[in-house]
């Protein structure tokens, strides 16, 4: 049983050498400055990050000159122990020999684990032009299916992402693979939803504040400009509250962190901080009525309450996901 | 009167030292990236900023490449030199020809004793980022020291600061070149003494609404009255041991929030948290021209505490406040 949750939350990155896979690790997991990532070293041996939010995750980055198909590496093992393929494309190089690579991991992992999800990066997109994107996205995913077609693999299920590291698109990108690995996240969506249904909510996001990744959202679409105002708002509050925090009184009591901030077009932004570090941001919007304040403070307070009974539901969850483990369906 | 309210700023300094970039930054809303994309001023570039209402801020900025300077210091001497209030001169500590830089720096304290005696003269010495962390103090003595004593002959007293565009330093800098300016800046500071006598509060601090500049705080007007000789500050020892570059840290963040904001398609009116600690925090438009932030230390354990909506009372002082500030603004 223990074996079988450590398989369904590991996301495997792989990719030629130079893809971008360690910085990729580096911005989203630790902070780092996109432009510092340009004096990192080629990794020469896999890592691993341990990222413990709702669900504990490890990312596994894999060296790219390796060659996984020596008979002294147990790549047998390895792929039959994860959840996900992150495999990462330089859209900004010659992609042809990344495909070829790539669809020979993908024959090799999907028999050995029918199933794992496989992910695409099409990485490096902030250098090319607009319109050039989508047709190397076309391109990339035509080939791939070419590619899987002739080696018969028609059912494998491919996700293709734009991706690159100076704007949110890496973080969208990870936040969808996350979400895939999440067992509860059909409630979890569920419960979200009923929250924005009761509480005139416009859009709103379980964030986890380390990484800025979304691990569940209410139905309605993701648009990236307000999901990053959203994980923006979430640094700044954070930044704030640190400024003010002695040091000896900091563990003494933690009630959560919460900020609300009005916009002069009528909308609030709301955030509250959740159990495991996880944060829940939601823009609420008042098109109708922005002189009306009074009615704001109404709708703030059932919010209030309704938030709280979400992150009652949300510590059972987490208990009863902890008692019993889920299985792989 | 109205001429009064309008404040000549000279920025100089020679070609490459970073003067384009901190107007760019503090004035502009430019992220210190973008600096990269500018090019060498031609010239001087004018720029007039409203600042608080009804003060103009004139700034000429002086392109520094020789051809240039030359042309300052001889045919548009009375031109460049006349009315200025402030001198703000830039020096990159990286800079192979130190004796050049300070020979022009000479040069216009000689033009600017003839033209305008009157005028404060700011020294920022820019991009110390580049300057190992353990070295930049005893840099930033040996250069002042220096400076101090070259134009000890005209009579100026300096004001210097170190600075980067990559940290907080930039806007400390500003604040204080910016606050020079204000002439009621008593009226400022004895009415937030009490405002805060009514809210009680851990801090206030006043900013300035499109730079975020800080105009005023509780902390830097008890600072300013009290200062002990012994240098111990018995009544506000909680606030003592605060970060003291909290003032730069809080403009910039509140200003990447703006930024934020904007892609939204509008503006923040207020921002109210909570803090992990029991502190909440509460940024509101005061007036027209100014921000306010408050910090309340947490009050539940305290016998005579009431939790009645807090935030409502506050941001009704807030409110109630507004009138007295507008006041001074206006008495101008």
């Amino acid at each position: 049983m223990d074996n079988q949750e450590a398989t369904n939350a590991t996301i495997l990155l792989m990719g030629l050498r130079r893809g971008g896979k360690s910085s990729i690790c580096k911005v989203v997991f630790h902070n780092m400055q996109p432009l510092d990532t340009l004096y990192l070293e080629s990794t020469s041996k896999p890592t691993s990050e341990q990222f413990s939010s709702l669900i504990d995750l490890s990312v596994m980055e894999l060296p790219g000159q390796l060659n996984y198909f020596e008979p002294t590496y147990d790549s047998e093992r390895l792929f039959s122990s994860v959840g996900a393929l992150v495999y990462v494309i330089d859209s900004q190089d010659e992609y042809l020999n990344a495909l070829t690579n790539l669809s020979m991991i993908i024959e090799y992992a999907y028999k050995v684990n029918p199933k794992i999800h496989i992910e695409v990066l099409i990485h490096k997109i902030d250098g090319l032009s607009e319109d050039y994107r989508i047709d190397a996205q076309r391109d990339i995913m035509q080939r791939t299916g070419d590619e899987l077609l002739d080696l018969g693999l028609e059912g494998v299920q491919v996700s293709f992402y734009l991706t690159s590291i100076f704007d949110h698109s890496i973080y969208e990108a990870f936040s969808r693979i996350v979400q895939k690995l999440i067992p509860e996240l059909p409630s979890l969506e569920n419960m979200l939803d009923n929250l924005v249904v009761h509480s005139s909510i416009d859009k709103v996001f379980l964030f986890d504040v380390n990484s800025k990744i979304y691990v569940a959202t209410d139905s309605s679409p993701v648009d990236i400009q307000t999901y990053e105002v959203c994980a923006e708002f979430i640094d700044i509050t954070i930044d704030l509250d640190d400024l003010y925090v002695d040091n000896e009184r900091k563990t003494a009591k933690d009630n959560g962190v919460k900020s609300i901030s009005y916009l002069s077009n009528g909308s609030v932004l709301y955030l509250k901080q959740m159990i495991r570090g996880l944060a829940l941001v939601a823009l609420i919007r008042n098109d109708d009525a922005p002189e009306e304040q009074q009615d704001m403070d109404e709708v703030l307070t059932i919010i209030d309450y309704n938030v709280n009974c979400f992150k009652q539901a949300l510590a059972k969850m987490w208990e009863a996901a902890k008692l019993a483990p889920p299985s792989l369906e | 009167m109205s001429s009064s309210s309008r404040k000549k700023l000279l920025l100089m300094g020679r070609s490459g030292s970073g003067k384009s970039s901190m107007r760019s930054i503090i004035f502009s809303n430019y992220s210190a990236f973008d600096t990269r994309r500018l090019g060498a001023t031609i010239d001087v570039e004018h720029s007039h900023l409203r600042f608080l209402g009804n003060m103009t801020l004139n700034l000429w900025d002086c392109g520094g490449q020789d051809v240039f300077m030359d042309n300052y210091f001889t045919t548009q001497k009375d031109h460049i030199f006349k009315m200025v209030q402030v001198l703000i001169h830039v020096f990159d500590v990286e800079s192979k020809s130190i004796n050049k830089d300070i020979d022009i720096f000479v040069k216009s304290l000689t033009n600017l004793q003839k033209f305008s005696p009157d005028a404060k003269i700011f020294v920022l010495l820019h991009k110390m980022d580049l300057v190992q962390i353990d070295k930049r103090e005893e840099l930033f003595v040996i250069m002042m020291d220096k400076l101090q004593k070259i134009s000890n002959p005209f009579q100026f007293k300096l004001v210097g600061f170190p600075t980067s565009i990559w940290d907080e330093s930039l806007y400390k800098a500003w604040s204080s070149i910016v606050c020079s300016l204000i002439p009621n800046m008593n009226l400022f500071n004895s009415n937030l003494l009490r405002f805060n006598e009514v809210l009680d509060a851990e801090e206030i601090i006043l900013f300035e609404k499109t730079t975020f500049l800080v105009i005023s705080s509780t902390a830097s007007i008890q600072r300013q009255s009290t200062q002990p000789p012994n240098g111990l500050a018995a009544a506000n020892g909680s606030v003592e041991s605060l970060d003291p570059k909290r003032f730069e840290k809080i403009s910039n963040i509140i200003k990447t929030y703006k930024q934020s904001i904007t892609k939204l398609r509008t503006s923040f009116n207020n921002l109210v948290i909570r803090g992990s600690n029991g502190t909440s925090f509460y940024v509101d438009v005061l007036t027209d021209n100014l921000f306010i932030m408050i910090v309340l230390k947490d009050r539940v354990a305290e016998p005579n505490y009431v939790n009645a909506r807090e935030d409502l009372v506050i941001l009704e002082n807030i409110k109630a406040a507004r009138r007295w500030f507008e006041k001074i603004e206006n008495a101008k």
